[in-house]
C-alpha cells in the first residue's frame, strides 16, 4: 500500500476500475510504454480543483496564490467553462488523480492518457534531472516556509515569497543540460603588453627592462578593469543572486525553495506540446485498437475531440502535439525520411511515397525520448502538416485595435510557433555584471528578440530583485528600437529611453 | 481533506479585501459592484492580483491560431486563450459579503456604530450550550465526561484495573450539558427612500441616488438584524413603488415635495411604529419646489409629525442644471440645529462617499 498524502483516507480505485487499470497498463506495456508505478486516486470536483490549484501536490507552502487559482478553478467549474478530467504528477511512484463522477468510458481514457504522461516523464531526457521524490520535497519547502513564519512573521515571509516569486521564471532552462561558463584555463593568452617595434638586435634599448615593466603593470591594470564578472552572462538570474546576493538566511532558504520548484516546473512548459500531444496519441491508439467497447464509441469520440478541438484563433497543444506524432509514425512506417525523400520534388510521388518501412514506432520512442517542443517543431514541422491542420499567424494590429490574421505562409508560422515556444512569454534575461559602475549594482541584459519588454511589470519585476540583490538594478532593453535603459534602486524606479507612445 | 486550502484561500480573501478598501472610493462613485449584487455577498471585478513577472507587451506578440478566414480577418478570441499568461487581462470576480462591505466602509468611512433606539428594542432569546453542569436530563449526559469522572474516581479508589478496564459510572460520576440563554436585541429598521422625478432630475442624478442608496442599505443593514426598504417617488404628486421603478422611472411636470411627505407619513403611521422601528427618511431632489408655500407646508410637516418619529432625516441635494437648490437653504434656515435632520450636497459622483459620511456619521 503506497502512502497516501490526504489528510483523508485514500481513495483508491473501485474494483471495476481497478480491473480497468490493470489492463490499461498491460496493454500499455505490450505497446512499448515504459512507466513508473502511477498510484491512481479518486476525488471530487472540489478536491481536484484543490489539487489543481496546488499544481498537482497536495502540500504546498502557503501562499495566497494558490486560494486565487483555487477559487478561479472553483469558478470555472461552476461556470461550466472549464474541467479538469485528471491530473498527475511527475514523481516516482507518479500519482494521478481522477475525478469521481467521470463517465466510465472518461476514466478508461483518462488513465490510459496518464500512462503516456508518465512514460514521457520517465524516458523523456528533459524531465531527466527533476527530482522523482518532488511529493517529499514540497512537503519539506512546506515545513521549512512554516518554520520561518514562525520565526519572522507572515508578513515578512510573504513579502519576501512575493518578491522571489516575481523573478522565478529568470532561470536557465538548459542549466542542467549544457555548460554556459568557459572552462577556467581557458583564457587567451596574450600578456597584451604594449612594445614599441624595434630589431631584434635594438630591443633591449628601445624598449629596455624599467619601460617594459611599466608597460606590463597597465597592461594587468587594464585587464582587471576589463575583466568582468560574471565572466559570461548567466542566464538563471536566480541562482547567481542565490549565490552572490546578501541575503539572510531563511531569505536564501526561501529564495532556494521558489528557485528548486520553478527548475522543477520547467520541464513541463518546455515539453506541452509534446507531452500532451503524446499523451493524446496514447490514449487515441490503446482506446482505438482494444480497450472500447462498442458501446462505448461515441462518448469516446465526443470527448475525445473535445480535448483536441481548437477554437478559431486558439492555440491547443494537445492537437498541435497529436498531428506531430501521428505524422512521425505515418512518414516512417512509408519511409518518407532521408536523403532521397528531402531531394524528391514531385509532390504527388511524395504524396504516395511509400517503401514499407514499417519504423514509425521506432522512431516514435526515439523522438520521445531527446525532444522538447522546440526540437520537435523545429524537425518534424511540416509544411503538409501545417497545411492540414489549418494554421495561421495574427498580429495586433494597432489601428483597429484588434488581432488580424496576418499570414497563412508556412515558415512564417512555424518561426512564430517557435518563438512562442521557446520563450513561454518570458523574455531571456542574463546577469551581464554584477558590479556595475564598479558599485557592487547588479546589470542584467535583454537579450531583443524582436518584442519589447512590458514595461510596467519589467518595473515591479525590476524592483523585487533590487530588494533581493540588496543594491540598485539596472536592465538595458530595447524599446520601440532604441536602447532603453531601466533602472531601480527599491525604492524608485527611473526610465531612460524613448519615450512610449501608445498603451501597452 | 486537504487543510492548506482553506488558509491560503483566507488569505487570498484577504487581500483582496485590502485591495476595495484601498479603492473604496471609485467603487463608489462607480456602480461596478450593484450591477453584481445578491442576496448576502456582492462580485467585484477585481484585476487578477498577479505577481508581476518580465513579460512581453502583449500587443507586440501576436501568436499562432487555427482557423478558416483570409489575411487581414480579424481573429476572435485571440490573446485570451493564450494559457492566461497575458498580464492583467483576466478579471476575477471576487465575492466579498455585505457584511464585509459594510464593515470595510465603516472603518474606512469612520462611521460609528449605530446605537438603536434603546428602550423600544425588542430583544430575543437563544439559547446555547456552553457549559457542564452536575445535574439535569439524562437525555443530556455528556458521555466522555461521565466516563472520565468514573475513571478517576475508580483510580483514585482503586478499582480500577487497566487489564480488565471496566468502567461503571455511579450517580455522582454523571455530568450534563448545560445551557445559557442568552438574549439578543432583536433591533428593526425601516428606510424611506423619497425621490423627485420631476423632469429637471437628469439620468446621472438617478444614478448618483442609485449608488447613495446601496451604500445607505448596506451599511444599515450590517447595523440592524432586519431591514425593510420603502420607496417613493413624487412629481406634483406621490406614489409607492417598487426599487426597480424608482430607479427607472422619469416623469415631467411640477414638484410639490409636500405630497411625498404625506406618503411618508403614511407609510410610517401604517406599518411602521417609531417604538418598535428605527426609522430613516432619505430624501433625494434637486432642490426644486413648486411654491414657498409648499415649502413653509413641507417644514410645518417635518417639524411636527415626521421628526419626532424618525431616527434620522437625510436630505441629499443632487446638483442638476435646472435645479435652483434652494429646498437646501429653506431646510438649513429651519434645521440647521436639529441632531434629527442631515443635509448633504451631491454635486457629482466623487461627492457620494463625503455624503454617505455626513449622513450616517451621526452614529444615529
Amino acid at each position: 500500500m503506497v502512502e497516501s498524502y490526504f489528510k483523508r483516507a485514500p481513495r483508491s480505485l473501485p474494483p471495476e476500475l481497478e480491473a480497468e487499470r490493470q489492463r490499461i497498463a498491460e496493454v500499455a506495456r505490450r505497446h512499448g510504454l515504459d512507466f513508473f508505478e502511477t498510484v491512481f486516486e479518486m476525488c471530487d470536483y472540489d478536491e481536484i480543483n484543490m489539487l489543481a490549484a496546488y499544481g498537482g501536490f497536495p502540500t504546498r507552502y502557503p501562499h495566497w496564490r494558490w486560494g486565487m487559482e483555487y477559487l478561479s478553478m472553483q469558478r470555472g467549474y461552476e461556470y461550466g467553462l472549464q474541467k479538469i478530467y485528471e491530473m498527475v504528477i511527475n514523481t516516482n511512484p507518479s500519482y494521478a488523480y481522477l475525478l469521481d463522477n467521470n463517465m466510465f468510458v472518461d476514466q478508461k481514457l483518462v488513465m490510459a492518457h496518464v500512462f503516456g504522461h508518465v512514460d514521457f516523464f520517465k524516458n523523456n531526457a528533459w524531465f531527466g534531472p527533476t527530482n522523482r521524490k518532488m511529493l517529499d520535497a514540497m512537503a519539506n519547502h512546506a515545513s521549512r516556509v512554516r518554520r520561518i513564519i514562525d520565526s519572522v512573521g507572515e508578513t515578512d515571509t510573504e513579502a519576501w515569497l512575493d518578491t522571489c516569486l516575481a523573478c522565478d521564471n529568470l532561470i536557465d532552462p538548459f542549466l542542467h543540460h549544457i555548460r554556459r561558463s568557459r572552462k577556467p584555463g581557458q583564457e587567451q593568452e596574450s600578456d597584451g603588453i604594449h612594445k614599441l617595434p624595434a630589431k631584434s638586435y635594438m630591443d633591449s634599448y628601445i624598449n629596455p627592462p624599467g619601460y617594459m615593466e611599466e608597460q606590463a603593470k597597465k597592461a594587468a591594470e587594464v585587464a582587471r578593469a576589463a575583466q568582468r564578472f560574471p565572466e559570461d552572462p548567466v542566464r538563471d538570474v536566480l541562482g547567481f543572486v542565490l549565490e552572490q546576493g546578501r541575503l539572510s538566511r531563511w531569505q536564501r532558504d526561501c529564495l532556494e525553495i521558489v528557485r528548486d520548484e520553478a527548475y522543477y516546473f520547467a520541464p513541463q512548459a518546455q515539453t506541452k506540446v509534446a507531452n500532451e500531444g503524446w499523451a493524446s496519441f496514447w490514449h487515441t491508439k490503446l482506446m482505438t485498437t482494444e480497450l472500447l467497447t462498442d458501446s462505448e464509441v461515441i462518448d469516446y469520440c465526443d470527448h475525445h475531440s473535445g480535448t483536441v478541438a481548437m477554437r478559431p484563433g486558439q492555440f491547443n497543444p494537445y492537437k498541435i502535439g497529436i498531428e506531430i506524432w501521428r505524422d512521425i509514425e505515418r512518414r516512417w512506417n512509408r519511409g518518407q525520411f532521408g536523403k532521397e525523400w528531402i531531394d524528391c520534388e514531385d509532390h504527388r510521388a511524395k504524396l504516395e511515397w511509400d517503401t514499407g518501412a514499417m519504423l514509425g514506432k521506432q522512431k516514435l520512442f526515439e523522438v520521445r525520448r531527446t525532444h522538447n517542443d522546440v526540437t520537435l517543431i523545429d524537425e518534424f514541422f511540416t509544411e503538409d502538416l501545417c497545411r492540414r491542420v489549418g494554421l495561421f499567424t495574427y498580429e495586433f494590429d494597432r489601428k483597429s485595435g484588434e488581432f488580424l490574421i496576418e499570414s497563412r505562409d508556412f515558415e512564417e508560422i512555424k518561426k512564430k510557433l517557435l518563438f512562442m515556444l521557446s520563450n513561454h512569454g518570458t523574455p531571456r534575461v542574463y546577469v551581464t555584471d554584477a558590479n556595475h559602475a564598479n558599485r557592487g549594482e547588479l546589470e542584467l541584459t535583454h537579450e531583443h528578440e524582436g518584442t519589447d519588454i512590458q514595461l510596467e511589470w519589467a518595473t515591479h519585476a525590476l524592483g523585487s530583485l533590487s530588494r533581493m540583490w540588496g543594491r540598485p538594478v539596472h536592465l538595458v532593453t530595447r524599446v520601440e528600437g532604441k536602447q532603453a535603459l531601466l533602472h531601480h534602486d527599491g525604492q524608485e524606479f527611473r526610465y531612460d529611453g524613448p519615450k512610449i507612445t501608445g498603451k501597452r | 481533506m486537504i487543510l492548506n486550502i482553506e488558509n491560503d484561500l483566507n488569505r487570498f480573501r484577504q487581500i483582496v479585501r485590502g485591495k476595495v478598501r484601498k479603492d473604496l472610493k471609485r467603487y463608489m462613485s462607480s456602480g461596478e459592484m450593484i450591477g453584481k449584487q445578491g442576496d448576502k455577498v456582492v462580485s467585484i471585478p477585481i484585476p487578477e492580483i498577479n505577481i508581476p513577472r518580465m513579460r512581453y507587451g502583449k500587443n507586440q506578440t501576436g501568436g499562432v491560431g487555427q482557423g478558416e478566414g483570409e489575411d487581414g480577418d480579424s481573429v476572435d478570441g485571440a490573446g485570451e486563450g493564450q494559457a492566461g499568461d497575458q498580464p492583467g487581462e483576466h478579471l476575477l470576480e471576487a465575492e466579498i459579503s455585505l457584511e464585509e462591505l459594510a464593515e470595510i466602509l465603516g472603518e474606512e468611512l469612520a462611521l460609528p456604530r449605530i446605537e438603536p433606539k434603546g428602550k423600544k428594542n425588542v430583544t430575543s432569546t437563544r439559547d446555547r450550550y456552553t457549559g457542564i453542569s452536575r445535574v439535569g436530563p439524562h437525555a443530556l449526559r455528556h458521555v466522555r465526561r461521565t466516563y472520565r469522572e468514573a475513571l478517576k474516581r475508580q483510580v483514585v479508589t482503586g478499582n480500577y484495573d487497566p487489564s480488565n478496564p471496566v468502567l461503571i459510572p455511579i450517580k455522582d460520576d454523571f455530568r450534563f450539558r448545560s445551557w445559557n440563554s442568552k438574549t439578543e436585541p432583536q433591533s428593526a429598521a425601516a428606510i424611506v427612500y423619497v425621490m423627485d422625478v420631476s423632469g429637471s432630475m437628469g439620468k446621472e442624478q438617478k444614478e448618483i441616488v442609485r449608488l447613495e442608496a446601496f451604500w445607505i442599505d448596506t451599511w444599515l443593514r450590517a447595523n440592524y438584524k432586519q431591514l425593510e426598504t420603502r420607496f417613493v417617488i413624487h412629481d406634483a404628486a406621490a406614489r409607492e413603488v417598487d426599487r426597480d421603478t424608482f430607479f427607472r422611472t422619469r416623469e415631467s411636470g411640477g414638484t410639490l415635495i409636500s405630497s411625498a411627505y404625506n406618503l411618508v407619513l403614511k407609510l410610517i403611521d401604517d406599518n411602521y411604529p417609531p417604538d418598535e422601528w428605527n426609522i430613516y427618511v432619505f430624501q433625494f431632489s434637486d432642490g426644486d419646489n413648486w411654491s414657498a408655500a409648499d415649502t413653509r407646508n413641507c417644514m410645518e410637516m417635518l417639524k411636527q409629525r415626521i421628526l419626532p418619529s424618525v431616527n434620522l432625516f437625510c436630505y441629499g441635494q443632487v446638483e442638476s442644471e435646472y435645479g435652483s437648490g434652494q429646498f437646501l437653504n429653506d431646510l438649513k434656515s429651519d434645521f440647521e440645529s436639529d441632531e434629527r435632520v442631515v443635509m448633504s450636497r451631491i454635486p457629482d459622483r466623487d461627492a457620494i462617499m463625503q455624503s454617505i459620511k455626513e449622513f450616517l456619521g451621526k452614529g444615529r
